[in-house]
């Protein structure tokens, strides 16, 4: 039988998350703008320019080994503060079981950011579905388009100043108009008894 | 020759059938048709979301749908029946209505789940809320998701609407 | 063999495997490009059923959200809602009593077993083997009367709450649930001799799909899915959660990371999970099944039975000297029962109230009371015997502010201070995280669910490449995916 049973060892201690940020805050110190401390877990807060940076030394420097990505995503804060959006990575080391999360701030006027593909390869449909739900812009990625609503469609609907119902039936999108006009014309056909 | 129907013992047994014993049955076409066609209504699958899990459910051994005759088929050219089991999206709209037209006459379609009916708890963007925005629906089942019996009396509620209809078979309507 | 070649000049064929297919995994469309037989390219499509669920949430309270989350990977929805409950849970820093852990884990555990039994059916339907569809859905259809023993619901349960869980368990749930365990394993046998060495799953299974440790860790991958490939983790040792550090239990373990090696993983797994269900049957402690938290949690219902309960004998009674006639509990009313002027005192139609305190929540004035033992008196008769809402009786005001705190609770969420938080938990189908960023109102300001399925759809390009169109109905088997949770 190729399926082995193993007996995992307990719970072992990687790196304190403080730890971690003040390495990463000693590294690039001009790039970190606050580190944020809530129920045990970590965030450092960066500006958006040397992100593919940050990741590449989290990943490759064996001291950290941060292999798995568990999760890219967009956050947007209209109104709350400036920059508007930011994208955060959920970075998690599956040896030393220890976890850390970025936050690359995007202003709305400018919202560009490279892509991190090269590193994780899982990271590209987290990306592309960060584009479709906030207008981000993923500089180098291989294929960004939308992935959860059709590609024709307007508006970026996770955004704060979308409604949650919808556009307006008479500007919404022309696929879904096209089969009610089409249901409409069909009736004629359709068993009136 | 002819039979003269006055000398010979008709029985009725119901309303338009009635029996000369021991084997000719006089009775009239809409009832025939619509009896073939109400003991083996084949569906298309069309499983959207939770409630295709209940109508997987319904197909399995302990709710059998085979044994009213029901069996689901691959390709809607096949089938005479749709069962919308599941949210309709914007996206998935023009898929399910094209899948309805590839149906050939007579067809039926029923609303299964909450999501189907009126578009459920998700009042959203990208949700239809209805599938009868675009489709004639026969039979709604409500429910998130319906149970299989409520399936199941869904389909007997149709198939008493199919013994009801008249001269849906004819080229005269 | 150079000649027959130049006039037979082939192309590549594109062909649509379109969202709606007897392979009766969702809404999943797949676009493939292939040269004969052997598929060069593989693009899905996803969206099918991309319903909203992360806007809708921010404009929810965290109580109403959770039912959003069931419908999710609606196959194991007990897991989803242990995802999310056990989020929350973190984000407030509360903690739900030991039985109240035990009876997740359980619960957890059974919803494993009732999505492993739906993959294996539904993978070796596709693959061929008919049979174990019927026999899984045997073992499925008990578990799902099991969940309805318990809370009412087979599929879309809702069971576990922040803060515990709806209600407690009843010996005989236990009993029926101890019966399953030790008929399982036999059960299990059952289907491992349709198809373990089975010469026709084998030649589909093994060599299939086949993806290294270093790649899928790479590609994003959890879960089974990716414990086939040789790496070692698993959420529930990594960081345990509920009560999986107090029961004993191995997590197996793949080499060769094909798609022979998961179906293996998965099959052990199920035994892993009938163990731990026995453990907890057997250690489960006694004690409240809610956490002590009324901020945070909305306690049992039967605090407030003697007054919501329609049929019980109170009335609620407008007080004439206290409205001041501003017409709000005439908008709140769902059954349209209150009716007056404006500025002048309004009035409530005995007949058409449904007692569901609407209006005593809504008016701020005080003008709303109960009249205890009232139902059925006439107008005069209430106004001789109606009281200002503090002097009511004692059982009858406890009832009632209960019932304002629930209205509170659930309409305007519960007071959650400001941060943000990632938490993951182990589903059946990988790791299903939870990113919170809460701004201190009752409401989620953005609520982000990472999907094992998303990822794993993402990664079906590299796994089918190569191989024949027929092993791309085991690779899709293989992942697990359910769209629900994939499209969100």
């Amino acid at each position: 039988m190729a399926v082995v049973l193993i007996r995992m060892a307990p719970l072992i201690k990687g790196l304190e998350p403080t730890d971690i940020a003040e390495k990463i805050k000693e590294k690039f110190p001009e790039e970190v703008v606050e580190v944020t401390n809530f129920r045990d877990q970590t965030s450092v807060i960066v500006k958006k320019d040397r992100n593919i940076d940050i990741c590449r030394y989290l990943h490759d420097d064996p001291l950290f080994n941060f292999d798995h990505l568990q999760d890219l995503c967009g956050v947007d804060y209209h109104g709350k503060k400036e920059p508007r959006f930011e994208v955060v990575y959920n970075l998690y080391s599956i040896k030393y079981r220890h976890r850390i999360r970025v936050r690359a701030q995007v202003p709305e006027n400018d919202p560009n950011i490279r892509t991190v593909t090269s590193i994780w390869t899982g990271a590209n449909w987290h990306e592309r579905e960060c584009f479709d739900m906030f207008g981000i812009i993923f500089k180098g990625h291989p294929d960004l388009r939308r992935i959860l609503l059709p590609e024709d469609w307007e508006g970026h609907p996770l955004r704060k100043d979308y409604p949650l119902k919808g556009p307006e039936p008479e500007k919404d999108w022309p696929g879904f108009t096209d089969v009610l006009k089409r249901s409409k014309e069909l009736k004629e056909f359709e068993w009136a008894g | 020759m002819l039979i003269d129907t006055s000398t010979v013992g008709l029985i009725q047994v119901e309303e338009d059938t009635k029996i000369l014993p021991p084997n000719v049955i006089i009775t009239t076409l809409d009832k025939i048709i619509n009896w073939g066609r109400l003991s083996s209504i084949w569906p298309t699958t069309f499983g959207l979301a939770c409630c295709a899990i209940e109508m997987m459910a319904v197909g399995a051994a302990h709710y059998d749908f085979d044994r009213f005759g029901i069996i689901f088929r691959g390709s809607p050219r096949q089938s005479d029946c749709i069962i919308v089991a599941g949210t309709v999206t914007k996206k998935m709209a023009p898929v399910v209505r094209r899948v309805y037209d590839q149906i050939p006459e007579p067809k039926y379609v029923v609303a299964m789940g909450s999501c189907a009916c009126t578009g459920g708890i998700f009042r959203t963007y990208n949700t239809v809320q209805g599938c009868d925005t675009f489709l004639p629906v026969d039979v709604y089942v409500p429910g998130c998701p319906p149970r299989p019996e409520t399936l199941l009396e869904g389909m007997m509620k149709l198939q008493e609407k199919m013994r009801k209809e008249k001269a849906r078979w004819s080229p005269w309507r | 063999m150079e000649l027959v070649e130049k006039i037979f000049e082939t192309r590549e064929l594109n062909v649509n495997m379109g969202p709606q297919h007897p392979a009766t995994h969702g809404v999943l469309r797949l676009v493939l490009d292939i040269d004969g037989e052997t598929i060069v390219r593989v693009t899905p499509y996803i969206g099918y059923l991309h319903r909203g669920i992360e806007k809708l949430g921010e404009n929810l309270s965290y109580f109403q959200a959770l039912p959003l989350t069931d419908r999710m990977d609606y196959v194991s929805a007990m897991s989803n809602n242990i995802g999310y409950v056990n989020a929350v849970e973190r984000l407030v820093d509360i903690e739900a009593p030991e039985r109240a852990k035990f009876i997740r884990t359980m619960v957890g555990e059974m919803s494993r077993i009732s999505n492993h039994l739906l993959w294996l059916a539904t993978h070796a339907l596709d693959i061929g083997a008919m049979t174990v569809f019927l026999y899984c859905f045997r073992e499925r259809e008990w578990i799902l009367e099991l969940f309805e023993k318990i809370c009412g619901a087979r599929l879309t349960v809702t069971y576990p709450r922040i803060g515990g869980v709806r209600n407690d368990v009843s010996q005989e749930f236990l009993d029926s649930l101890y019966r399953f365990t030790e008929e399982f394993p036999s059960r299990i046998l059952e289907y491992e001799t349709l198809i373990d060495q089975n010469r026709i799953w084998l030649k589909r299974t093994k060599g299939i799909g086949v993806i290294s440790a270093e790649e899928a860790i790479n590609w994003g991958l959890t879960g089974p899915t990716l414990r086939g490939s040789g790496v070692p983790y698993d959420i529930r040792k990594h960081m345990p959660y509920d009560a999986y550090d107090k029961v004993d239990f191995e997590v197996p373990i793949g080499t060769e990371g094909d798609t022979y090696d998961r179906y293996r993983c998965r099959m052990m797994e199920l035994r892993q999970s009938n163990n731990i269900i026995r453990q907890c049957i057997e250690k489960l402690p006694i004690g409240p099944v809610m956490a002590e938290a009324p901020a945070f949690t909305l306690q049992p219902k039967d605090m407030m039975m003697p007054i919501t309960h329609p049929m019980k004998e109170h009335a609620y009674f407008i007080l004439e000297k206290a409205c001041k006639g501003c017409g709000m509990c005439m908008r709140a009313c769902p059954a349209k029962a209150i009716f007056g002027e404006k500025k002048q005192p309004h009035k409530i139609k005995q007949e058409l109230c449904l007692g569901c305190a609407t209006c005593y929540v809504t008016c701020k004035f005080k003008a709303l009371t109960i009249v205890p033992k009232g139902k059925g008196l006439s107008d005069e008769k209430l106004a001789e015997s109606a009281v200002a809402p503090d002097q009511v009786p004692e059982e009858i005001k406890k009832a009632q502010e209960y019932l304002v705190r629930h209205f509170e609770l659930v309409k305007r969420g519960p007071r959650v201070p400001q941060g943000e938080l990632y938490v993951a938990t182990e589903v059946p189908k990988g790791e299903l995280g939870f990113y919170f960023v809460s701004d201190g109102s009752g409401k989620p300001y953005r609520m982000r669910v990472r999907a094992p399925s998303f990822v794993h759809a993402g990664v079906l390009p590299r796994l089918c490449v190569g191989h024949l169109v027929a092993d791309v109905i085991a690779n899709i088997g293989t992942i697990d995916i359910v769209l629900g949770e994939c499209d969100r």
